[in-house]
């Protein structure tokens, strides 16, 4: 069982902020998603965990320099940005 | 209207402008809300192109429609987001880059929910998309758009992307031809992420010979997709007309309980056709079932959490007038620019991977996921393919789920074990509720995309398709 206050926490940790009316929504919602996802407490396993469909692991390419995307074209969709770089909210 | 219609019209002395022009023509008059962005001015230059230098490749002036969370270079691509309005990718997707090799005019991008997390295209901050066989229902989703621009005739071919049912399950309410590949057949370089362990991009047609002709088209391996897979065959030349050597498995589990009568029905005398045509039944067992969907809601809120949070309006998308401090700068953005089904996936998936809890959900549904893969191995091990209904009812009406998502979730039941399995899965028409079509989901072994081509395309073909 979670609550607003979980919610809210949840809702800090992904950087969305909630609105009163959201936390409330959200809280009874989750609970009863979570309730259904309790399914699988039914289940014990001591499969092996699938991260991917073939087992693929480590796929790397040799490490040669290529021509990338031009600072024009990457730069062309950014809201703000100041000589040739994407501006960001103040830190300190 | 199909990839043959199109190429009979320019046969009989139409120009590709004229057929393109009277497309669009047909779009803007449309209801169906199939379109969140049309590139009228590209692919009208594309069509005066090839009417002047001749069509070129496999879709040589063949118009298709893209969903539109697959990156288009120079035309807006938004997932359906708010969060995305206004902007234009700066490079194409491999699948893009294919399309246009040979010869593909792309005539815009489809409405979906958004980030492609629904299955009605209800969440789209564009409007829902309207079903073309009733305008009250919705078309599925998430791929809603390009489903229902295939089935209302406005264009021949479309892309959508399938993570846990979104190509197959509006293929199923909209009447068309969806299917989802193999994960690893076709690359995802370009496709803007949702839950990459799960989803594929896989085409829709109206006839299961233009599903393949746009599958030989966009499968092939891409080192730039590292999970891509070198496993491409030439998919058309493999529609011959038998199916005597197919063995069908009928999973117990897919049907009964929650599933309308109507579409059971449809589904066994589709399975009687084939039956008739030469091939073998059994019935068979997938006993993990029952935990798919818990597992793979897991999984994909998990994954979406993590992905989408690189929607932060620093490179691209929403920004709001005045920053303030780094953590309420991103934090109003993202409340700003996110709907609602979004922010529960990234809250729940949030939750499943935060301390204390990684064990209990994400952990223990990738243990499940195995177990899921296992049962479909041992399925197909001796049968070649399994076929079950895509959706357990027809087309709801628009505004019908919408507010309980779990609900909605539950209408996933019979496409996310096939994401979680990797396997290849086709849906194909087999007959109606009233004027509501039902589909068919002709389910495969890992890279064998050409059998269940097949099986459909035999089906198709016998029952006037």
């Amino acid at each position: 069982m979670i609550t607003k206050k979980d919610v809210e926490h949840i809702g800090w940790l992904a950087r969305i902020e909630l609105t009163e009316e959201e936390k409330e929504k959200f809280t009874k919602q989750l609970n009863s998603i979570l309730d259904y996802f309790e399914k699988l407490d039914e289940i014990e396993t001591d499969a092996a965990p699938m991260h991917h469909v073939f087992g693929l692991t480590n796929v790397f390419r040799d490490d040669v320099a290529k021509k990338s995307m031009s600072q024009e074209d990457a730069l062309q969709n950014a809201p703000k940005k100041e000589k040739g770089c994407f501006k960001g909210p103040r830190i300190v | 209207m199909n990839v043959d219609g199109i190429r009979e019209m320019v046969k009989s002395g139409k120009s590709v402008e004229e057929v393109i022009q009277s497309l669009f023509d047909k779009i803007e008059r449309s209801k169906l809300n199939a379109f969140i962005t049309l590139a009228k001015e590209q692919a009208l230059e594309e069509a005066r192109r090839v009417d002047k230098h001749g069509a070129k490749g496999m879709l040589g002036a063949i118009p298709i429609a893209i969903k539109d969370c697959i990156s288009t270079r120079g035309i807006q691509t938004t997932c359906g987001s708010k969060i995305l309005e206004g902007y234009v990718p700066p490079y194409d997707a491999h699948v893009i880059e294919r399309l246009k090799a040979d010869g593909a005019i792309i005539i815009g991008k489809t409405n979906m929910d958004e980030f492609a997390m629904g299955s009605s295209t209800e969440t789209s901050y564009f409007g829902p998309t309207r079903n073309p066989c009733d305008l009250s229902r919705v078309p599925g989703g998430s791929s809603g758009g390009s489903a229902a621009a295939v089935a209302g005739g406005e264009v021949p071919i479309a892309l959508g992307s399938d993570t846990g049912g979104s190509v197959r399950c509006p293929a199923s309410f909209c009447g068309v031809v969806g299917l989802k590949p193999t994960y690893g057949l076709v690359s995802r370089y370009g496709l803007i992420a949702y839950a990459n362990s799960l989803e594929q991009i896989g085409p829709f047609a109206r006839n299961v010979k233009d599903v393949a002709l746009l599958l030989d088209v966009i499968a092939g391996y891409d080192p730039r997709d590292s999970t891509s897979m070198d496993k491409k065959c030439e998919y058309t030349k493999e529609l011959r007309d038998d199916v005597s050597d197919v063995k069908i498995g009928v999973p117990k589990e897919f049907f009964g309980e929650g599933i309308d009568e109507d579409v059971e029905k449809a589904v066994w005398s589709g399975i009687k056709v084939l039956e008739d045509l030469g091939a073998s039944y059994t019935e068979i067992s997938l006993p993990h079932t029952k935990y798919s969907l818990a597992a793979y809601y897991i999984i994909a809120m998990s994954e979406a959490s993590s992905n989408l949070a690189r929607f932060d309006g620093l490179r691209y998308g929403l920004r709001l007038g005045k920053d303030k401090d780094w953590h309420t700068t991103f934090s109003e953005i993202r409340a700003n620019g996110f709907g609602e089904e979004v922010k529960r996936r990234i809250l729940l998936g949030t939750y499943a991977l935060s301390a204390g809890y990684y064990g209990r959900y994400y952990l223990k549904a990738l243990k499940v996921r195995t177990l899921i893969k296992r049962d479909f191995e041992v399925a197909l091990k001796d049968t070649s393919v399994l076929i079950t209904p895509t959706m357990p009812f027809p087309a709801f009406k628009i505004g019908e789920k919408i507010g309980d998502p779990l609900a909605l979730y539950l209408a996933d039941v019979n496409t996310v074990p096939i994401n979680l399995a990797g396997v290849p899965s086709i849906s194909v028409p087999c007959g109606f509720v009233g004027k509501l079509p039902i589909g068919m989901q002709i389910i495969g072994r890992h890279f064998d995309e050409a059998t269940i081509l097949r099986t459909a395309h035999a089906f198709e073909r016998n029952t006037g398709g």
